[in-house]
């Protein structure tokens, strides 16, 4: 299994032309260990493209990567017209984030954390958009509860809002269907899903989902190197399921 | 700014809410001053000594806000929610100084009477050692956050801040004790170097500021 897009190619056009996300020949170690190894990959803006892959396979690092959270060892990331981490100040703000913690202060209400959320990014009238977000994932009643109080899932509802209230044009999310009941996930599904202009990258294990989404695919293998990239078709389910059953290292 | 503002309003209003740092730091300093009651068995102290008992217990007692100020960012997600949003890391430095300023005035407000209660004939030193306390808050809350910032992602953080902390302490205990001790002294105080001492601790807090407005950043990033 091979990238369907041609690296080569790429290596012509100046970097991020165009494009939402660009990586080319992106490399993450942790001490001694790679755990992503020369990742190509390029999303033009509006796209969404799902990532799969075993555990270990360096899904969250990439993503952590993308929101400006973590530094690539080696490679160019070119997010939103921003080269990381040089230019990382000139993408935040413009992406969202959802990953593995809620990122809520436990000791302040759910209102209070999407308060402090909206006045670190200057959200204009985020006390109306704060209501319509609640409102929206159906926790407009807990909004004075504070977030130690909630559960797992409606954290993850609150989650939910925090990381599309300053409408980002790029939207990262990290299993974003989990602690979700299948109601709870139907109501947060249209809060992350597409919208006009926003770029999404989703990390997911629910490869067969993934795969029949119709979008962009790209399969980590383990240890973090691609294993497919390219359009979601282009990838058999057997041949998906080949990547998560390769041995970890 | 309106960063700053966020952040610091966020940690006061958890500070409120849960007082978790204030009351020990509160609790810890006046049971400090009543084991030197009897420990030392004087009812009055003067000049150095009386300088060293009030500034060691203030500093003593601000560890245990400098262990506990980043616990949210670190355990809750707040560095990454931070470094998430388009804002200079600084506001959050910022926001950290002026919180552990503002927990440490309210420590001196309850201890310093209970200290005067305690050790001193009359109180007359109080208000210009209010002065020297304030200077020293800023340079304590400076060090301190940027301290505790360094030693947040370590597993040995409770032992490494104090670590990392006291050395640096140094020349600004140096400089409050050589202010406070005159005002101290037996008979009533004294302004002997009182200018010269303020100064040293203005340029200590001028350059811990500015030292962590210069590396906070960095700090931050992984």
């Amino acid at each position: 299994m091979q990238r369907a897009g041609g690296a080569k190619a790429r290596e012509s056009e100046p970097a991020g032309a165009a494009a939402a996300i660009r990586l080319a020949g992106l490399w993450r170690e942790f001490g001694d260990r790679a755990v992503l190894e020369d990742v190509h990959v390029e999303l033009a803006p509006g796209e969404t493209m799902v990532v799969i892959g075993p555990n270990g396979a360096g899904k969250t690092t990439l993503l952590r990567i993308l929101a400006t959270l973590l530094r690539p060892t080696a490679g160019e990331v070119v997010v939103l017209g921003s080269r990381l981490p040089r230019e990382a100040w000139r993408a935040r703000g413009r992406i969202g984030y959802l990953g593995h913690e809620p990122l809520l202060y436990r000791d302040l209400t759910v209102a209070e954390n999407l308060r402090f959320h909206a006045r670190l990014y200057g959200v204009e009238a985020a006390e109306t958009r704060i209501s319509a977000l609640l409102d929206r994932v159906g926790m407009s009643r807990r909004a004075g509860e504070l977030a130690r109080n909630l559960s797992v899932g409606m954290a993850q509802r609150v989650a939910a809002c925090r990381a599309v209230l300053h409408e980002p044009e790029l939207l990262l999310l990290d299993e974003p269907r989990a602690h979700l009941d299948p109601q709870a996930g139907e109501l947060v599904d249209p809060l992350v899903g597409p919208a006009e202009g926003r770029t999404r990258v989703i990390v997911t294990h629910d490869f067969r989902a993934a795969l029949s989404s119709g979008g962009r695919v790209l399969a980590l293998g383990h240890g973090g190197a691609v294993a497919y990239e390219g359009p979601a078709a282009g990838l058999p389910v057997a041949d998906a399921e080949a990547i998560y059953a390769g041995s970890p290292r | 700014m309106s960063a700053f503002r966020a952040i610091l309003a966020k940690d006061l209003r958890v500070e409120l809410r849960t007082l978790q740092s204030v009351p020990g730091m509160a609790l810890f300093a006046v049971s400090t001053f009543i084991l030197f009651r009897f420990g030392l068995d004087r009812t009055t102290l003067e000049g150095s000594l009386a300088a060293g008992v009030l500034l060691a217990t203030v500093l003593f007692a601000a560890l245990l806000a400098v262990n506990r100020l980043f616990v949210a960012e670190r355990d809750q997600g707040g560095f990454d929610a931070i470094r998430l949003a388009p804002v200079d890391g600084t506001a959050l430095f910022a926001a950290k100084v002026a919180a552990l300023v503002a927990y440490l005035v309210v420590l001196e407000l309850v201890t310093v009477p209970v200290f005067a209660l305690f050790f001193l004939d009359e109180w007359s030193a109080l208000p210009p050692l209010a002065l020297v306390l304030a200077l020293a808050d800023v340079g304590l809350a400076a060090t301190g956050a940027l301290a505790s910032s360094l030693a947040t992602g370590s597993r040995a953080r409770d032992l490494l801040a104090p670590l990392l902390l006291l050395p640096l302490l140094v020349p600004l205990m140096i400089a409050a004790a050589g202010a406070a001790e005159p005002l101290l002294a037996a008979g009533g105080p004294e302004y002997d170097r009182f200018g010269t001492w303020l100064a040293v601790l203005g340029l200590y807090d001028v350059v811990f500021l500015l030292v962590g407005y210069g590396v906070f950043d960095f700090v931050l990033e992984d």
